[in-house]
């Protein structure tokens, strides 16, 4: 039985149907990612999924157990941070500690956030408030965040998506790196619009096609070696075949009625830089 | 420097123009209206010895108004205590919002000192009454802008308390506290100078010791 399984699950709000008939299933250990244009679905799809949302139609279940809420096992990671702006970094990070391990004394707690800092790379930045931080910086915080719960599944929504180019290219390697330390195999769905991205991290990738009724693709697996260096996007046979796919799949799915022409870029499949899905 | 003094020159000019007219008045068309220097005469004995208490209506200026700020101060903290808890629940349940908010839409308009025969049945003292009608008058600023606080709360950091799966104390304390705090402040500075225009009022009528009662004791007792 599949660790999380999403069974002919559909959403609408009033009259607009975002999503029908998604079918959807992971094992635990595996990082998947879902790509899709803006707008088509995905914080929707990825919402239903972790329990902050209820679905219209179809089931859900995690670990066998139908989802009624966020579960205590999970942590997500918002395109917008989402970090309290009157606490510090390593308080922002700490008030998930302590709601996850009510057990540990206060100095644990403090250890163990600033551990998680640290390995962001935040150790020297432990007391700034979200408005002393960069938007990489406070990405980072809410990654430590996550990490810090140590959880059972981790979802992402768009965790890139806000930040600049250069900055998104190092903050994508540490997650990797992040998910390669933590001594287990992290189970992760990410959702995000950028192929690329979803390459260089991802075990398997769907894509979900252009709303109304958004719903998603087969599943491309991905079996590049890790640590992937971003330079395979453009060298690797596999990478390039892969991406090219891929961006078909977003072109057919997001392609206007009546056949106008496919984005270029999409249809060569390699260019020099990321291909963000909107372009 | 230099700006500073002239501004105080300005304000000297002004003051001094307005004793003037007061005196010009005071000798042509108002003539009930004492001049300035006989204002002076009849109530320096309140001003020179303001801490003077030689009956219950016959104490210094400073000893009055250290009545009536002790009061606007009571009748204030007991707005704040009734109208943020208040203010709280309207703003983060639908179903209280819905509940009390039409009474409370009528109740907020009444004129403060209509309160105030409300406040003497109740209490038979006018002490109690007067600290009623500040708390009932002053407390709806307080109400609204906490109600609005919790309301205007962002999405984000309702998703935050739930993902994080904090305790009903850590999101009253870590999340809603902070995040209407500024709404809150907003309330209670509303509400304290609401208070402070209550009180004359009330002590006049009333006929307590303060600033209001002088007033209206110096009214009486004057011919
Ligand atoms: N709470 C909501 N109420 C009404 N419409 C919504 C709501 N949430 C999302 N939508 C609509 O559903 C569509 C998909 O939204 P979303 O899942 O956020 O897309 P994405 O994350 O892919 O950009 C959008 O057209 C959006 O306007
Ligand atoms: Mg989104």
């Amino acid at each position: 039985m599949p660790f999380i399984e999403m069974h002919d699950v559909g959403k609408s709000f009033g009259a607009r149907e975002v999503l029908a008939g998604v079918n959807f299933s992971m094992e635990e250990g595996e990082f998947v990612s879902i790509v899709g244009a803006s707008a088509s679905g995905k914080t929707t799809l990825l919402k239903i999924v972790s329990g902050l949302l209820e679905p219209g139609c179809g089931q859900v279940t995690m670990a066998g157990e139908s989802v009624t809420g966020f579960s205590s096992q999970a942590a997500i990671v918002f395109q917008n941070y989402s970090l309290l702006p009157w606490l510090s970094a390593l308080e922002n990070v700490r008030l998930a500690v302590e709601a996850a391990f009510p057990s540990y004394s206060r100095a644990r707690q403090d250890e163990h956030s600033e551990r998680y800092l640290k390995m962001v790379g935040l150790g020297g930045a432990l007391a700034r408030r979200p408005s002393q931080l960069s938007g990489g910086m406070r990405q980072r915080v809410a990654i430590a965040r996550a990490f810090a719960v140590e959880p059972r599944v981790m979802f992402l929504d768009e965790p890139f998506g806000a930040l600049d180019a250069l900055t998104r290219a190092t903050l994508q390697q540490e997650l990797a790196r992040m998910c390669s330390e933590a001594g287990r195999p992290v189970t992760a769905l990410m959702i995000t619009n950028n192929v690329d991205e979803a390459i260089l991290l991802s075990d398997r990738i769907l894509t979900l096609s252009r709303g109304p009724s958004a719903s998603l693709s087969p599943a491309v697996p991905i079996d590049l070696p890790r640590p992937r260096a971003t330079d395979l996007l453009f060298h690797d046979e596999q990478a390039v075949r892969i991406r090219g796919r891929l961006a078909g799949f977003l072109a057919a799915g997001s392609r206007p009625r009546f056949g106008a022409p496919t984005n270029a870029a999409f249809s060569r499949g390699v260019s020099k830089s990321n291909v963000p899905v909107e372009a | 420097m230099k700006k500073i003094a002239a501004n105080m020159v300005l304000a000297l000019v002004g003051v001094t123009l307005v004793m003037l007219l007061w005196a010009t008045l005071s000798q042509t068309v108002a003539k009930d209206l004492p001049s300035p220097l006989k204002t002076w005469e009849e109530s320096k004995v309140y001003v020179l010895q303001p801490f003077d208490k030689r009956g219950e209506m016959d104490q210094g200026i400073l000893r009055m108004a250290g009545y009536s700020l002790f009061r606007v101060a009571k009748g204030f903290l007991l707005a704040v205590l009734i109208g943020t808890p208040l203010g709280f629940l309207l703003g983060a349940s639908n179903l209280f919002y819905k509940m009390f908010d039409p009474t409370i839409q009528v109740l907020r308009p009444i004129s403060p000192l209509a309160w105030l025969p409300l406040g003497l049945v109740l209490f038979r003292q006018s002490e109690p009454a007067a600290l009623f009608t500040i708390a009932l008058c002053s407390m709806w600023p307080t109400v609204i802008n906490t109600m609005q606080g919790v309301r205007a709360m962002p999405q984000d950091y309702h998703n935050v308390a739930r993902v994080l799966r904090l305790s009903a104390w850590k999101r009253l304390t870590k999340v809603w506290l902070p995040a209407t705090l500024p709404f809150m402040f907003t309330g209670y500075r509303l509400s304290l100078g609401l208070a402070w225009l209550v009180i004359v009022a009330a002590e006049m009528l009333t006929g307590t010791p303060g600033v209001g009662g002088f007033l209206w004791h110096g009214r009486n007792t004057t011919a």
